[in-house]
């Protein structure tokens, strides 16, 4: 009989390792953990920015700090924090995402928003164009992609947090074209031009969507299906994704266009305020942020692509970034909340596109 | 052609009676063959040559050197260990189960049989999403946990739990149709010599099916190493910390990392041709055994 005590007594341990393994976490004073989720094309700019904060927090206070990172599309990322994904921070492709965490798990608080700077978006981009070498369809400008001979890449906006800022870009543009000023949004006088705008807008976008042959789920994705696939004549995507592309993956022969008029996307960061409290990293959490606001966060921000906030680390690296005209996402649609409701959700315009 | 009957003396005990299974012309039959082949050529051979020529396409110290990276070796850590738990579990549940729906009789055993299959039957991704539903922050026990300090999805119990569901059959699978062909003659006889139960297991069962028992536990052991779709699901991805290899893999590709995907997916390849080694020799084993049985 003493065998089956044994087996017995083998599976206890193993049911006792695995609840060992998740019980442990450090809370002494000389090291810390930080896990900040963030969106897919962030990996690079983390992975160093990670190597320098952890060095100036040393330098600091002492403490050791290990940052780790999980990396996916923003939407599902969000969607894991309220599923109990243990974030310290999320640095997430837009402000709705990290809405939705404080909306349906309320692990935020609710003017997380105004907490930090800049809207809480401590680098910016914008959306531009990959397309192939020479530019053989010749592709500059928002206008040539609704041309039926172009084929188009860009993710689906419904899971995709690019791919919002991509339609959302073609939805200002068009506006912008036929008002030629965006204040008149908004503005009860100009009402009835503004609804031919919005109409005009809508066939615009319907037609670039009839140009796109695969929706991908995320922007890594859709990244993959233009250079690795060979799918497609344009991609539309993250300037910071495409100059980075543009940049290591030359081997296929890519050019990138920027478009003289595109939307200035905030991608956005906060503390997970539930989550630091009860593992008491606030302080750091905080740190870290506040640390992509510092001169050495701006210039790896800067390095990695994104377009920086400071002015100093922007005047350094003008040449990397095209001046273009940007609009923001409040002037062309209201802010996420109204962007959503009225382009994004079920039966929303984007689906009306699939209807027809 | 047509009829030709071949003897053939395979040894001394029995002679096997070969007839030609088709009448078809020599011209089909290679056609056919010839597809087979090329199917198999494109389909399984390509893609795997291809895996190591991509892994070893920087040279080897490229190679050595994404198998070296932490980050990587914490996700071949995380994998075996996973495997280290699921892999014992499944042979105690596995034997546990095939033990008593084919030595016993009792009410609901095909109610049994088949919630063993269902792992089978269910997506992968379903899986992982049962098991948010019943341990993420928002589900049924996942607050308990948590209040006790206890993470379970998106952390290593996740993955072993998720693990430990899609393997659940294999095991159980293997050892029914061997244990029911083998009856319970052998067992009723130890047990009238007086063999406890536990005796008659160890002393009689176990020897019977021990090549089927390895048969299941290694091809049990390829898809706990080689899952993606259920673990991808409770991982959370954190890197060097809940990315198994598949996910790793995964990870590194979007990274354009290729060659570093690649060596961490032909290392896996190797598990897989291990695996097929070691089944095929279990497959000779058991057909020795069953023959043996029947004699």
């Amino acid at each position: 009989m003493h065998h089956s005590m044994r087996y017995i007594s083998i599976i206890g341990f193993l049911i006792l390792s695995i609840g060992l393994t998740a019980c442990s976490n450090n809370r002494d004073g000389a090291s810390a953990t930080l896990l900040n989720v963030s969106y897919d094309p962030t990996r690079e700019l983390y992975q160093e920015l990670n190597r320098e904060f952890k060095v100036y927090w040393k330098d600091k206070t002492g403490q050791t700090v290990t940052i780790r990172m999980s990396h996916g599309g923003s939407g599902s990322q969000s969607r894991a924090v309220i599923d109990g994904l243990d974030a310290d921070v999320v640095t997430l492709a837009l402000a709705h995402d990290v809405t939705a965490i404080q909306q349906n798990a309320g692990l935020i608080e609710e003017y997380w928003q105004n907490r930090l700077p800049e809207n809480s978006a401590p680098y910016t981009s914008t959306i531009g164009f990959l397309v192939r070498k020479g530019n053989p369809l010749n592709i500059q400008d928002w206008d040539d992609l609704i041309r039926p001979d172009v084929s188009v890449i860009t993710p689906n906006p419904k899971t995709s947090g690019v791919a919002r800022w991509n339609y959302l870009a073609m939805w200002g543009y068009a506006l912008q074209k036929e008002l030629g000023d965006l204040s008149k949004i908004g503005n009860p006088d100009y009402a009835g031009e503004v609804a031919m705008a919005e109409a005009k807008a809508k066939e615009f976008v319907a037609a670039i969507y009839r140009n796109v042959p695969v929706l991908d789920s995320a922007a890594r994705g859709a990244t993959n299906t233009f250079v690795q696939r060979g799918i497609g004549d344009v991609l539309i995507n993250w300037e910071n994704e495409i100059l980075l592309a543009g940049f290591t993956l030359d081997v296929d022969g890519l050019e990138i266009v920027i478009p003289q008029t595109s939307i200035l996307a905030e991608p956005t960061v906060s503390i997970v305020d539930k989550n630091v409290d009860r593992k008491g990293t606030r302080e750091i959490a905080q740190a870290y942020l506040e640390f992509l606001y510092s001169e050495t966060g701006q210039e790896l921000a800067a390095k990695h692509y994104y377009r920086p906030r400071s002015e100093v680390v922007a005047i350094k690296y003008e040449e990397r970034f095209p001046q273009i005209q940007l609009f923001t996402i409040d002037e062309v649609a209201g802010g996420w909340h109204n962007a959503n409701t009225v382009h994004f959700r079920d039966g929303g315009i984007f689906d009306q596109f699939y209807q027809n | 052609m047509t009829g030709t009957v071949t003897l053939q003396a395979k040894n001394k005990n029995r002679s096997i009676v070969q007839t030609e299974s088709t009448t078809e012309s020599p011209l089909v039959r290679w056609l056919l063959i010839g597809t087979a082949l090329v199917f198999l050529l494109l389909f399984l051979i390509l893609p795997l040559l291809i895996v190591f020529r991509e892994a070893f396409s920087g040279g080897i110290n490229l190679f050595f050197q994404a198998l070296t990276d932490p980050d990587a070796l914490a996700a071949i850590r995380l994998t075996l260990f996973t495997a280290a738990i699921v892999v014992p579990v499944n042979l105690v549940f596995g034997v546990c189960a095939a033990w008593a729906i084919s030595k016993f009789k009792f009410k609901g055993k095909s109610l049994l049989i088949t919630l063993i299959d269902l792992p089978f039957a269910v997506s992968p991704v379903i899986a992982g999403l049962i098991f948010i539903l019943i341990f993420g922050s928002r589900g049924w026990l996942g607050p308990w946990f948590l209040s006790h300090g206890i993470q379970i999805i998106f952390a290593t119990p996740g993955i072993v739990i998720a693990t430990l569901f899609v393997t659940f059959p294999f095991v159980a699978r293997e050892l029914i149709p061997l244990m029911q062909a083998q009856g319970t003659e052998e067992e009723q006889a130890a047990r009238v010599l007086g063999a406890s139960g536990w005796q008659t297991f160890s002393r009689v069962t176990l020897p019977n099916i021990k090549w089927g028992l390895i048969y299941g536990l290694i091809l049990c052991n390829a898809r706990a190493m080689g899952e993606f779709g259920a673990v991808s699901v409770v991982s959370g991805h954190i890197r060097g910390y809940t990315n198994t290899m598949p996910l790793h893999v995964e990870i590194l590709y979007n990274e354009y990392n290729f060659t570093a995907a690649f060596a961490i997916a032909s290392l896996l390849a190797v598990l897989a041709l291990v695996t097929l080694v070691i089944k095929s020799v279990a497959e000779v084993k058991i057909t020795g055994d069953q023959i043996q049985t029947k004699l």
